[in-house]
């Protein structure tokens, strides 16, 4: 295992041949290392040199955090947070994928696409929330149409790279080889494309946590971001410690089970080096 | 082994390039110029040139990659429009295999877009693997083979689809020298077994005069055409060693220089290709030596 920054997302598909390997390497002592020292250094200040309601101590925050775990109060933000990012995630790259792999195969599709894509994707999603509130009401379906609108550019466009990345060589000896336009597409562009449209859901997938946040904040009655921003009238910020360390880890967490989705289905995928 | 047969003595010529120009969008000195070309059916052709002369070019518009923008070209007498499975390309770089698929799978690329069955194409991938000496390795991904091995693929991928024409565009370039001996050594097993018809590129001398039943020397680019045109009459098979081998490499080596000097005087702003190709040939002689 290399260090962390080597694993976060770029735009950059996954190497051809993926990190294995189930053994404990000393990397995971100095990960363990650090989040201890972290942790204590954290303690350290927090009682130190503020108010526990300024700064609350890693104490504080767990029994908090105990008691919205027992009471369920954490799980049902949690719960409901994530079933928006999910499933706005899940159909924006759905939406974003076949989109992007018809732009890059097909000069007119992409030039009825291109102009729109390259207006929205500087417009952040969170700029649509008014709108798209009164259009759709306060209720699920808008939160969820803005983080599919997070998700689709950024898919979208890491799926056009993809096409165009295609080594000739390769779409050359599939026509030699008999494959038909439909038949390339299908043997060749779509395998060759997936490490991109990978990628591009990948980081999808960190934007759609901050925009349900911003989102939850602004216009809703549950979610961690509600959470956070509801904790604030009360100043209570051993709440808002518990939003901030669960989203932490829930980002984590979703990352690392794409990484092993990726790991697992796709790690031939990448270019022959 | 009855391979004695002169080299004029194959099927007829197959493929034809009757004055054919070719240049790329909004260039102004076409790639290729005046370019005539005969070749046999069942031959084994060379096509020599220095760096950047065109070699790749030539086997595009055969290969039906592109299209000439003069002359003929015609295929068994039909004018080539386009890619055919009638024509299959062993590349120049190794990126032309499918990454995401098993060795096997590779080979059974073109078998499975006739609609063969599974049980059918395996059975044709196995056979050909066989044949390029890579059984035990069909269930690796090309990121887990050898350069040498994944040239092998290559052309087993092409004989999988028993093309009428092989083109090879520098096959065993990017190899090393012993490697790049054993593959050419299977490679004339495989054409005298098959009867395939093969235009091999290459720029090296001994590859040529190894291979070839004749060599083509492409003159220096721009405006490149077939500049002669050796028949190389040593008897099969081949080695570096043999007598007349040492011979031949030095008359095209000679022819070569020739062309360069040639060359120099039509156009003397292309002085790098021209050392690149001297590169090449010192390459080449030092083989010579070795062997
Ligand atoms: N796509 C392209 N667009 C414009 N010019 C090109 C293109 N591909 C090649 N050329 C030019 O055409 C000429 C011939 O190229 P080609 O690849 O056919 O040479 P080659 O003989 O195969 O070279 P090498 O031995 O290095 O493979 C070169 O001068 C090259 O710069
Ligand atoms: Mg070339």
């Amino acid at each position: 295992m290399t260090d962390t920054i080597a694993q976060l997302p770029s735009s950059s598909p996954i190497p051809a041949r993926a990190r294995k390997g189930r053994r404990i390497e000393p990397t995971y002592l100095v990960y363990a290392a650090s989040i201890v020292s972290m942790v204590a250094l954290w303690h350290i200040i927090s009682t130190t040199f503020f108010e526990p309601a300024f700064f609350p101590p890693p104490g504080l925050v767990l029994s908090t955090g105990y008691e919205m775990l027992r009471s369920g109060e954490l799980m049902k933000h949690v719960g409901i947070s994530l079933q928006r990012i999910l499933l706005g995630f899940a159909i924006g790259s759905l939406v974003a994928a076949p989109v992007g792999l018809l732009m890059g195969s097909n000069r007119i599709i992409r030039a009825i696409f291109e102009p729109y894509i390259n207006f929205f994707r500087f417009v952040p999603s969170i700029a649509w929330l008014t709108p798209v509130v009164i259009w759709f009401g306060i209720g699920e379906t808008s939160k969820v149409l803005i983080i599919i609108y997070t998700t689709v550019f950024i898919v979208m466009i890491n799926t056009i790279v993809g096409v165009s990345n295609i080594a000739p060589n390769k779409t050359r000896a599939a026509a030699c080889l008999g494959a038909g336009p439909g038949q390339t597409f299908l043997y060749v562009t779509l395998p060759a494309t997936l490490p991109f449209i990978l990628t591009g859901m990948r980081l999808a997938m960190g934007n759609s946590f901050a925009t349900v946040v911003s989102a939850e904040m602004l216009a809703a009655d549950s979610g961690l971001g509600y959470l956070i921003f509801n904790s604030r009238l009360w100043m209570a910020t051993d709440r808002i410690f518990i939003g901030i360390v669960s989203l932490g880890v829930l980002g984590i967490l979703a990352d690392w089970i794409f990484r092993q989705l990726i790991l697992r289905y796709a790690s031939h995928y990448g270019p022959v080096e | 082994m009855n391979d004695q047969r002169p080299a004029t003595a194959h099927g007829g010529p197959i493929l034809l390039a009757e004055n054919i120009t070719f240049a790329y969008a909004k260039q102004a000195t076409p790639v290729l110029e005046n370019l005539d070309l005969s070749i046999q059916e069942g031959e084994f052709f060379c096509l020599l040139g220095p760096s950047g002369c065109g070699k790749t070019s030539v086997l595009n518009l055969i290969a039906g990659f592109q299209q000439v923008t003069g002359g003929r070209l015609t295929l068994a007498g039909q004018p080539i429009t386009g890619p055919g499975v009638d024509r299959a390309v062993v590349f120049q770089g190794e990126d032309a295999l499918f990454s995401w698929l098993r060795a096997i799978d590779n080979v059974a690329f073109g078998p499975k877009m006739k609609g063969m069955s599974r049980h059918e194409r395996y059975e044709t991938a196995r056979k050909y693997l066989n044949l390029v000496h890579l059984s035990g390795q069909e269930y690796k991904y090309p990121s887990e083979l050898s350069g040498g091995m994944k040239q092998r693929v290559q052309i087993a991928r092409v004989l999988a689809n028993d093309p009428k024409i092989m083109l090879m565009d520098e096959p065993f370039g990017a190899l090393d020298a012993q490697t790049r001996g054993k593959l050419q050594d299977e490679l004339v097993e495989i054409w005298r077994a098959t009867q395939k018809t093969i235009v091999f590129i290459t720029h090296d001398i001994a590859e040529a005069v190894l291979l070839g039943d004749r060599v083509g020397i492409m003159s220096k680019g721009p405006s490149s055409r077939i500049a002669t045109i050796i028949p190389i009459d040593l008897p099969r098979p081949r080695r570096r060693g043999y007598a007349g081998f040492g011979d031949m490499w030095e008359k095209i080596n000679a022819l070569i220089d020739g062309e360069e000097a040639a060359g120099d005087d039509r156009a003397s702003n292309d002085g790098a290709a021209a050392k690149i190709s001297l590169v090449h040939r010192h390459e080449g002689h030092a083989e010579l030596v070795r062997k």
